[in-house]
């Protein structure tokens, strides 16, 4: 079996006209599903049981089947109904491309929820307590106290959540869109030679993900500029 | 103290509290005069903590009355604020938010609870961090500080407030022993500017020289209240003799 060195150099730079849809992909599902992910928070922490537990049921949904399910659910499944056809909803679920951003932002809403929550769960009582007891309210005590806190100790598990994201859009490819995987495969489709131009592929990957770790690294350090060396 | 201007601050009458089927505090009376100093001791699980913590309603109250400077405390929350105002308190453990420097913790709640400008809140929490000798830390996170400094950044944190009254639920207990005289001198000085004081400890040497009235706590109930050479000298309760047997053994 030959290994065509040059062309895993070769096709790097094709297969970087899709980097920009990855992007998107990413940065886009990543920025809703925070804000998702925020409103489920206050949802399940409410300690109202008609908001607590719709949160945690789309949790469990979203966190219990697989993205590529649930994708095809969304591409395949929602345009058969004409409730859906006739809503607002379909200038974005006709396409393609709008179908995955709302699978991944859902996805990751579900997940980025449970990260917060222990992040806030990481939160010492008697720092409440405090606060309390110096006549904050609950308000106060949340935004000024609480959040900061959560949200270092929450930086380890959402910055490997964010690179699984960027991973999983990749499954865009499998609904047309020529993300970097779509890309890669529409190559592999010409020149037969998919060992060469997925590991190609898998180095993209790799290099952005170094990237990304890296900038939650330096987030981490910031945020924990006051934890003991 | 007994000034007949000082009036009755805090009232406790008949306070029970439970947690679940079990009794914490068991039919609770208790007065404190404006400006008097009460040690509370007794053995661990008798309740102390729970009694202090009733005063400022980190902990809810279940029967009984609860006064504070006039504000009764009752279920519907609406004098908790203004009674949180006028009672500041020190834990054992400090809690004091680590995420800020040792200035923003004493800066937080007067600038979100009263309102503070920014210049005055600094210069306040500035001139107590000189009052608990530690302004040249003001930069500082709390985790750079030994624990006695990180008890006195908490003392000078409550009197941010301005309270009237202050619970310390034992100060010193999480100290290593060469700090703690370095908190009680603090808490001393306090005690000499009059402020009011229920302080949870087993510093029997603090009690002596600072408190008015040392009231002994075991299984949810108050067995004795005394001035201290009374409570030290002449303890009348079983119970009483046998707790101050085994502190002064330690
Ligand atoms: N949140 C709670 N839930 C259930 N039980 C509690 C709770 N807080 C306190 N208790 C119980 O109430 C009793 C009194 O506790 P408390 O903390 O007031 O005692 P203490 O006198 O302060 O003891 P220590 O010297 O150990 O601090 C204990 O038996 C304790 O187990
Ligand atoms: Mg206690």
């Amino acid at each position: 079996m030959s290994f065509d060195i040059a062309l895993v150099f070769d096709s790097i730079p094709k297969m970087l006209e899709g980097i920009g849809l990855t992007l998107e992909l990413l940065f886009l599902s990543t920025s809703i599903g925070l804000i998702l992910a925020v409103i489920t928070l206050l949802m399940r922490i409410s300690g109202r049981r008609f908001l607590a537990w719709p949160a945690m049921a789309y949790i469990y949904v979203f966190r219990g089947t697989p993205i590529l399910v649930q994708i095809f659910v969304i591409y395949y499944g929602l345009p058969q109904f004409d409730l859906i056809r006739e809503s607002i909803f379909w200038a974005i679920l006709r396409e393609p491309f709008g179908c995955m951003v709302v699978a991944l932002s859902l996805n990751a809403g579900a997940y980025v929820s449970e990260i917060l929550r222990g992040g806030l769960l990481g939160v010492d009582r008697g720092l409440h307590e405090a606060g309390k007891a110096l006549g904050m309210s609950t308000p106060q005590r949340f935004i000024y106290i609480t959040t900061p806190i959560a949200v270092r100790l929450a930086i380890p598990a959402y910055s490997n959540d964010f690179i699984s994201m960027l991973k999983a859009t990749a499954l865009a490819s499998t609904v047309t869109l020529l993300d970097m995987t779509g890309v890669a495969r529409t190559i592999v489709a010409k020149t037969f030679a998919p060992y060469e131009i997925f590991i190609a592929a898998a180095m993209i990957y790799m290099v952005m993900t170094w990237f990304i770790q890296r900038g939650f690294g330096l987030f981490e350090r910031r945020m924990s500029r006051y934890v003991k060396p | 103290m007994n000034d007949p201007m000082d009036q009755p601050i805090i009232v406790l009458e008949n306070v029970d509290k439970f947690f679940g089927a079990f009794q914490a505090l068991k039919g609770i009376n208790l007065t404190v005069r404006k400006r008097e100093r009460v040690v509370v001791c007794g053995p661990s699980g008798s309740g102390k903590s729970t009694m202090i913590r009733c005063i400022n309603r980190l902990e809810e109250h279940d029967g009984g009355r609860i006064v504070v400077d006039g504000h009764e405390l009752t279920s519907g929350d609406k004098n908790i604020d203004a009674v949180r105002r006028e009672v500041g308190m020190v834990f054992q453990s400090f809690n004091l938010f680590p995420h800020l420097k040792v200035i923003d913790n004493l800066m937080l709640a007067p600038r979100l609870v009263r309102k503070l400008g920014k210049a005055e809140a600094r210069e306040q929490a500035m001139h107590l961090l000189e009052r608990v000798r530690i302004p040249d830390q003001a930069d500082k996170y709390p985790s750079q500080l030994s624990g006695g400094q990180q008890q006195r950044v908490a003392i000078a944190r409550s009197l941010c407030m301005n309270p009237e009254i202050m619970l310390f639920d034992e100060p010193t207990s999480a100290l290593d022993p060469e700090m703690i005289s370095e908190v009680l001198d603090v808490m001393v000085d306090l005690a000499e500017d009059g402020m009011t004081m229920i302080v949870v400890s087993h510093e029997m040497g603090f009690a002596r020289k600072v408190a008015d009235t040392v009231v002994f706590m075991d299984a949810g109930e108050i067995i004795e209240r005394n001035p201290p050479a009374e409570f030290f000298e002449h303890p009348k309760n079983e119970r009483t003799k046998l707790f101050l047997s085994q502190i002064i053994t330690h």
